[in-house]
């Protein structure tokens, strides 16, 4: 862009003096003949640069990405509590993750919940990216709004809805009894509580994902759209025939990158009933998600092997249901 | 940096006249907002913009006017007071927080921008064995869920003897694996081959090149992964909540605390106004910036 008319851009500039190199600025003549340490300087610089430039970000992700990663797993073959000594203990952790029905119902949950947001969110996305795509008034305004929720902290949304589903002065209910509906105990129970917890999801993320589903959408040809509209193809039609199949790649990635931020959810839920025992996800444990077990276990429990072995199982799940979810659209859009 | 390119009839060759109609017809319907669209629109706006206004709301009133049927839809006159208490308030440390917060995202920000247009560079413009691989690798980073390393990070973070303050929010997060492809894909682009090639023949160090010709070049796109990376580290959770000690805070830490009344007996106005507080630099942002966040989140998207 800018650097299209940077007057510094040497081709643009005539040689004075008929030397081609003589046009750069800050040429100030011959080059004095250089010594056999400043060749080989030179030398080891073009060798070596690239490599010491890219070191920052591998050294950096190395020592506190991957290995922590990797040393979960090795954690999770001990009994390993904050003070004393750890003892290997093998697969032992796994084997009791298995029949442990906190941990599945941390799974429902959070599968759950992933569920209840994500379907309607991309309905939404979707819908909101097709209007977002047509020629009109105030679009910076209407785009800027649909990322001003994406900007705003976790954490104060989870307040901000909280306050909102509280249950005796919150704006929810309110509204529910002005249509005659009894209030809602929002946090109380499963359905309810997930519910909540989606719309905070859904509120944060939907217009950025419209976003992403519009970026895409604009790289398809209009002419596509033109011809289908002069075959007679009505909106719908076209949304389904053209726009969907053209859109599966962001499908995909999109979500892929909704399943891996899902199965993390923490803070919504966690700061949804706020409190001692925040961490449990509600009195019966209706809402705690995976890393919410997976926090408990390492900060409150203090058992860093049992925890490891928690995110290890949450590794192995996030692996095989994005696996799934490249499969169902694979298949689902070749069926078209 | 628009991104907007819709076919539009005027750019059309003169095609015969019947057809041309038809066209300019089928275009117009095809592309032009309807009525119906801007009701969507100023629906999907609403929804976005309310739950912000409601805390404008409740933290502009007192907790005893929060609480009364019907709620209050309009802002009182108790903002200035809420924010007084919360920063009086012994326990939650909010000023400290702010600041903490300001220092965590901030360091972030500086270390991130100029390692991933340091990677960005190499890998866009150096040509080195093994560059494919590594570039795979740093995409592939952006994929790994770095939360489930959480217990570890705390053990080493112990070992390090800093558990507990601020270094043990910044040291994990001063790459990223986002940022390096983003500036490679920008360097790509906006640094000419021949600037890098004319400025070796006058005998710049490749550090030297890159601080005065490539980084110049890529100030546009450092400035809207500045502002990705700040908002990001802004509203950081997770480990901040569980890795710092209650003297050392970041603001979303603050709010945590404030609201679940361990520190401070629990005042929903008091809470809306510290989240207020903690919004408002975000929302400054978004209006002062808001163009260009738009498009770093679509150009980012046709790319990936």
């Amino acid at each position: 862009m800018t650097i299209q008319d940077n007057p510094a851009r040497p081709a643009d500039i005539p040689a004075p003096g008929g030397s081609g190199k003589a046009g750069y600025p800050g040429y100030t003549g011959d080059r004095p003949p250089r010594s056999a340490f400043r060749v080989a300087l030179s030398r080891w610089d073009t060798k070596g640069s690239p490599y010491l430039f890219v070191s920052p970000f591998f050294l950096v992700f190395a020592v506190f990405g991957a290995f922590p990663l990797l040393y979960t797993f090795w954690v999770s073959l001990h009994k390993w509590p904050l003070l004393g000594e750890h003892s290997w203990v093998g697969l032992e952790n796994y084997r009791k993750l298995m029949g442990d029905e906190q941990f599945w119902n941390s799974t429902v949950n959070t599968f759950g919940i992933f569920a209840l947001a994500t379907i309607p969110q991309f309905a939404i996305a979707l819908m909101l990216a097709t209007t977002l795509s047509r020629r009109m008034r105030f679009q910076t305004l209407f785009r800027v709004g649909t990322i001003i929720p994406n900007v705003t902290s976790v954490a104060a949304v989870a307040l901000i809805f909280g306050a909102i589903f509280s249950q005796g002065f919150g704006l929810a209910n309110w509204l529910l009894s002005v249509v005659n509906i009894d209030p809602v105990n929002w946090s109380a129970d499963r359905w309810s509580s997930w519910t909540a917890i989606s719309v905070m999801v859904d509120w944060r993320w939907t217009g950025y994902n419209a976003l992403i589903f519009l970026a895409s959408m604009q790289a398809i040809p209009t002419d596509l759209y033109e011809a289908a509209a002069i075959d007679g193809a009505s909106r719908s039609r076209q949304f389904f025939s053209i726009t969907l199949p053209l859109l599966k790649p962001t499908l995909i990635f999109t979500s892929l990158i909704s399943i891996i931020g899902g199965v993390q959810l923490f803070t919504e839920p966690l700061l949804f009933a706020p409190g001692a025992g925040a961490i449990q996800g509600g009195t019966t444990r209706q809402f705690q998600t995976m890393t919410m077990y997976l926090i408990e276990n390492g900060f409150t429990r203090f058992e860093f092997g049992y925890a490891g072995a928690v995110a290890g199982m949450i590794f192995l799940i996030i692996l095989l249901v994005s696996l799934l979810n490249v499969l169902i659209i694979r298949r689902i859009s070749s069926a078209d | 940096m628009t991104t907007i390119e819709l076919a539009t009839p005027q750019s059309l060759p003169d095609p015969p006249p019947k057809l041309s109609r038809r066209l300019l017809e089928s275009n117009n319907q095809l592309f032009r907002a309807s009525p119906l669209n801007y009701v969507v629109l100023m629906i999907s706006f609403v929804l976005s913009a309310f739950p912000l206004y409601w805390m404008v709301v409740l933290a502009s009133r007192t907790n005893d006017e929060i609480v009364q049927l019907p709620p209050p839809m309009l802002p009182g006159g108790h903002l200035s007071g809420n924010v007084e208490k919360l920063f009086d308030a012994p326990d939650v440390l909010f000023a400290k927080a702010l600041m903490n917060s300001v220092i965590v995202a901030g360091t972030i920000t500086v270390s991130v921008v100029i390692f991933s247009a340091l990677a960005g560079f190499a890998f866009s413009k150096l040509k080195f064995r093994g560059s494919n691989i590594l570039l795979g690798v740093v995409i592939l980073t952006m994929m790994v869920p770095i939360q489930l390393g959480t217990i570890p990070l705390y053990m080493m973070m112990n070992w390090l003897g800093i558990s507990g303050t601020l270094p043990t929010v910044i040291l994990p997060f001063l790459v990223s694996g986002f940022g390096v492809f983003m500036m490679r894909q920008y360097a790509s682009q906006a640094v000419p081959d021949e600037l890098i090639e004319a400025a070796r023949v006058d005998g710049a160090s490749t550090l030297r090149i890159f601080f005065s010709v490539v980084l110049p070049a890529l100030r546009p796109a450092a400035a809207i992964l500045g502002l990705f990376t700040f908002m990001q580290y802004w509203n950081d959770f997770l480990w901040p909540y569980v890795s710092l000690d209650p003297e050392h805070p970041t603001v979303q830490v603050a709010l945590s605390r404030l609201s679940s009344g361990t520190a401070y007996y629990q005042d929903q106005a008091l809470v809306m106004a510290g989240t207020l507080m903690a919004t408002l630099p975000l929302i400054v942002v978004v209006v002062i910036f808001g163009r260009q966040l738009i498009s770093g989140i679509m150009d980012g998207a046709v790319k990936a």
